[in-house]
């Protein structure tokens, strides 16, 4: 069986996987980092995502196979190391951003990259960015105030 | 007000261990030594089967055991039962077929479970279920409800359901129905489906059983909304494994919104195997999988009559509804369409007549039972749509002709004609709110500036109400229900002060460790951190009802309020003997017991001390301890409701439909924590939108799930939806203590009638009188179309 080597929320890691083994899997039931959902099997709703050398990417289409010496980061990599919040993180609790808490972490790690990649995002421009994320509980009214605060929030902590 | 108190917008507790991924989830929890099972699920519809063979299966590499129907029923494993028994209108009981946790010898929808198959990985269980072979004799299918009561259509249960009707039921008085409709000014008539959905919580459902073979306890891990009832039902009638040996713990869970409520085959069948194997037995569903095996909902076909007189009052309803239970009878699905449906269809209004039939029909699909409003948002759709109708065809303000109707405020309490009696509401200012908000009066400067544009603007209103807080035990048990629907609270006061909360509710996004918290903190003058409110485990919790039905605060916070009284009655005793006053000369006030016209006090923290510490305590009059129990029982459902205004734009173009403007204003009675219940609303109006213009299940004619994945079937996202504007007028719930009325499912049941509602309005010149749901881009396009190619004729 293949062996990956990858780093994930910075600590070195070494796994044997089959050709067949999805990322998400290795995370769950390898590294015990359930933190990261799987919510669907057509790569639709989002629960599973997590950041592959730095952008978004869904952990339940990637193949473990195909990610030799990538740095991985998930929902649990995403505070500070002395526990504190991301200020994403305390944006979501701020504004009842999550409910039941599925689809959480991988709305958060997805809001993270879109508030990197375009810091003053419009209201339009987060619900497009959201179309790979599916939430069941919230409707998004809350989500989409979550990221506008938590974007900010970003931008002044620089 | 205390800061954590009633009426604050606290930030929730539990949002920490979701925000840093450390919720615990069922498929999040590892057993030692666990084995995972898949489910053979059939590919067919209907199909009798002559033979399995799972000799392959059981020789593939990983695996552990593989097990059938035959297996289980050997093993005397019960059916899966229901929990209401309908009557017909003769009085007879309703069929109940056998439901197993594994078919015996048919199959009887996509997605019926055939086999299990138990390995060392689940990737191993896959592999070896293709293995198994099995031999089927293919039966023709019937999906549709009304085709399923036709002469010679496939029979889902042969003589266990003669013509697939399961009951035929009715409520109302007929004769004055008959009676007033002879006087009538006009008949309103519509004809409706209202569309079958899958609830898709974003959680899939999953089980691991798990079997001590020392102590003989089983426990069962599942995604459920109510362990106890899952206890109950598995315990006695499935498994027959005594209550004191079987633990049920939900977890966290990752939605419901009714579909986790039911006992499922799954939990039974890992629980069982666990038993057999002695060893941890997991199961988690695939989407796929669970849009063939959980719950769906709604799937009525209606035809409805409005007697008014000429100046549009309502004088009568009559109805006529059949209603698709799917494969088999789900735990509760026999109680949707009669005692959560018919009893809703006075709504708002002050119809004096109503009669309402409803048939039950077995067809060869997933089984149908509760989903968010669970009954009413089907009445709300229907009246809702046929009061418009009404409107249109009598040439009055459709506004009007609802105030016109209105229970007026001064009568409550207002007895309807099918069996509810309402305790309190103002359907006036809530209407008179949301008109507001949504800019009513400038709608048709709206609706001509869009028309320059090239686009077509709607409004829609729907003025409504819903019956939940369930439910009075023993008006629920002379309708046929077969369980209690009282709630359970115990409050534990610990030496040092601080308090927990062991409440039969069971969140799963509602909140209730914050919620539950500020109620205590509000009676007991203590910070919401020093309260913690436990949940989902029955070693841990006294029998309660679970979470469904709008019920949480309603009857678990009373529940909780009720054991808090008796905890502070008890408390002022000790303060009493402390303070060395009379009881009746204590008061209790932000946490501090004083004698009344004095400044001689004791905090509560004190008094809790005091009670695991009795050496200055009254013991010939008072044990020890301070902890108390309650079970409340609601004496009537609660009923909120309110009034939603959708405003929509259509491309004619592409037939999209856009919600551009949602006001949404609810009377939930007294509102606990104004942040949750925001979005409480908004997730429900989201799903009603959904329901309204996205979401559809569709079978073919051969019974094959055509949406069967996120790929087909349209789960709103977050650019299919609008900010939802959410506001509250409270009318107090008389009858219980903290003025409740639940808020949970308001968003879903009255959204889907505002939403086509405004789409009927803008497409009023193309002739449209009404639109089934979804309102989808091809139905719209089609409509408009075809009236275009009309005009050019």
């Amino acid at each position: 069986m293949p062996q990956v080597s990858l780093t994930v929320n910075g600590r070195p890691v070494k796994v044997e996987v089959e050709g067949r083994t999805l990322l998400v899997q290795v995370l769950r039931e390898k590294l015990g980092l359930t933190g990261t959902h799987v919510g669907c099997d057509t790569s639709q709703c989002g629960a599973c995502v997590v950041h592959v050398d730095g952008k978004s990417a869904k952990a339940c289409t990637l193949l473990a196979a195909q990610l030799e010496g990538a740095s991985v980061t998930t929902i649990e990599g995403v505070a500070g190391a002395d526990g504190k919040m991301h200020p994403m993180q305390e944006a979501f609790r701020d504004n009842h951003g999550l409910q039941c808490g599925f689809c959480t972490p991988g709305m958060v790690m997805s809001a993270i990259d879109l508030a990197k990649t375009n810091p003053d995002a419009s209201e339009h421009e987060i619900r497009e960015w959201l179309e790979g994320n599916i939430c069941r509980c919230t409707g998004y009214h809350n989500i989409v105030k979550s990221i506008q605060a938590g974007s900010a929030a970003m931008r002044a902590a620089k | 007000m205390g800061a954590d108190g009633i009426g604050v917008a606290v930030r929730r507790k539990e949002d920490v261990r979701f925000l840093t991924g450390r919720g615990t989830y069922t498929d999040d929890i590892a057993r030692p030594g666990q084995t995972y099972a898949h489910i053979l699920r059939s590919g067919q519809a209907h199909a009798r089967i002559r033979s399995i063979d799972v000799s392959k299966a059981k020789a593939a590499p990983g695996v552990v055991a593989v097990f059938t129907g035959a297996d289980m029923a050997a093993d005397g494993v019960g059916g899966l039962p229901c929990g209401w028994l309908v009557k017909n209108k003769d009085g007879s009981p309703m069929k109940e077929p056998a439901h197993p946790p594994l078919v015996v010898d048919r199959v009887r929808h996509v997605g019926d479970q055939i086999a299990v198959v138990i390995a060392e990985t689940r990737a191993q269980a896959k592999d070896a279920a293709e293995l198994v072979e099995i031999d089927f004799e293919p039966l023709p299918a019937v999906v549709d409800s009304k085709d399923a009561l036709k002469t010679g259509a496939p029979q889902v249960h042969g003589d266990a359901a003669p013509g697939n009707l399961c009951y035929d039921w009715e409520l109302g008085d007929k004769a004055a129905v008959d009676a007033a409709f002879a006087k009538a000014h006009k008949v309103a008539k519509i004809d409706l489906f209202n569309n079958r959905l899958i609830p898709n919580a974003m959680e899939p459902r999953a089980a691991t059983g798990d079997f001590d073979p020392a102590s003989g306890d089983y426990t069962l891990y599942t995604t459920s909304q109510n362990p106890h009832v899952i206890r109950l039902l598995m315990g006695a009638f499935v498994l027959h494994i005594p209550e004191s040996k079987l633990r049920v713990y939900a977890p966290d869970v990752g939605g419901g919104f009714g579909s986790k409520i039911y006992h499922y085959a799954e939990e039974a069948i890992v629980t069982w195997a666990a038993g057999k194997l002695k060893r941890p037995v997991r199961w988690t569903a695939d989407r796929s999988e669970s849009f063939m095996s959980d719950a769906h909902g709604r799937d009525h076909h209606s035809h409805a009559e409005l007697a008014l007189d000429k100046d549009g009052k309502f004088l009568a309803l009559r109805v006529d509804t059949t209603a698709n239970m799917g494969a088999y009878l789900s735990t509760f699905a026999s109680c949707i369409p009669t005692y959560l449906y018919a009893t809703l269809l006075a709504g708002v209004y002050t119809t004096p007549a109503i009669y309402v039939e409803v048939k039950a029909v077995f067809t060869n699909t997933v089984p149908v039972d509760a989903y968010r409003g669970a009954g009413r948002p089907e009445a709300t759709f229907l009246l809702e749509r046929l009061v418009d109708v009404a409107a249109r065809e009598m040439g009055m303000d459709r506004v009007e002709i609802r105030r016109r109707n209105f229970i007026p405020t001064n009568a409550f309490p207002y007895q309807t004609p099918v069996a509810l009696q309402y305790d309190s509401g103002d359907y006036f200012s809530t209407l008179e709110q949301a008109q507001k908000a949504a800019d009513w009066a400038g709608f048709e400067a709206r609706r001509a500036e869009a028309r320059k544009r090239g686009k077509l603007r709607g409004i829609g209103i729907s003025t409504y109400l819903e019956a939940c807080g369930i439910a009075p035990s023993n008006i629920a048990g002379a309708l046929g229900a077969r369980a209690g629907l009282y709630e359970a609270a115990t409050v534990r006061v610990h030496p040092t002060g601080t308090v927990t909360i062991l409440t039969g509710s069971h969140s799963h996004g509602q909140g209730h460790e914050t919620t539950f918290a500020q109620v205590v903190s509000e009676t007991l003058g203590i910070g919401i951190d020093q309260v913690e409110i436990v949940h989902g485990d029955t070693n841990k919790i006294p029998f309660g009802m679970g979470t469904y039905g709008s019920r949480s605060l309603a009857v678990g916070g009373t529940a909780i309020v009720k054991a808090l009284d008796k905890v502070v009655s008890k408390a002022k005793k000790i303060a009493a003997h402390l303070l060395e006053a009379s009881v009746n000369d204590i008061e209790f006030k932000d946490g501090k017991f004083t004698v009344v016209g004095t400044d001689k006090s004791k905090t509560f923290g004190e008094i809790a001390l005091t009670a695991y510490v009795p050496h200055n305590y009254p013991l010939e009059e008072l044990e020890p301890g301070l902890e108390e129990n309650a079970f409340y029982d609601p004496k009537n459902f609660t009923f909120p409701g309110g009034c939603h205004i959708a405003e929509v734009e259509i491309d004619p173009d592409t037939g999209v439909t856009k919600v551009v403007k949602f006001t949404a204003v609810d009377d939930v009675g007294r509102v606990i924590n104004p942040m949750i219940v925001e979005g409480q609303v908004q997730g429900g109006v989201a799903q009603g939108i959904g329901q309204a213009l996205l979401e559809n299940c569709v079978y073919d004619k051969d019974g094959q799930l055509i949406t069967g994945s996120y790929m087909d079937y349209a789960m709103p996202r977050a650019d299919d939806l609008p900010s939802i504007g959410v506001a509250t007028h409270t009318t107090l719930c008389t009858h219980n203590p903290l003025g409740v009325k639940g808020c949970g499912e308001v968003g879903a049941i009255g959204s889907p009638p505002a939403v086509i509602n405004a789409v009927v309005d803008a497409l009023k010149d193309h002739g449209v009188t009404h639109m089934d749901m979804p309102a989808s881009p091809q139905k719209v396009w089609s409509v408009i179309n075809g009236a275009h190619r009309k005009a050019a004729e």
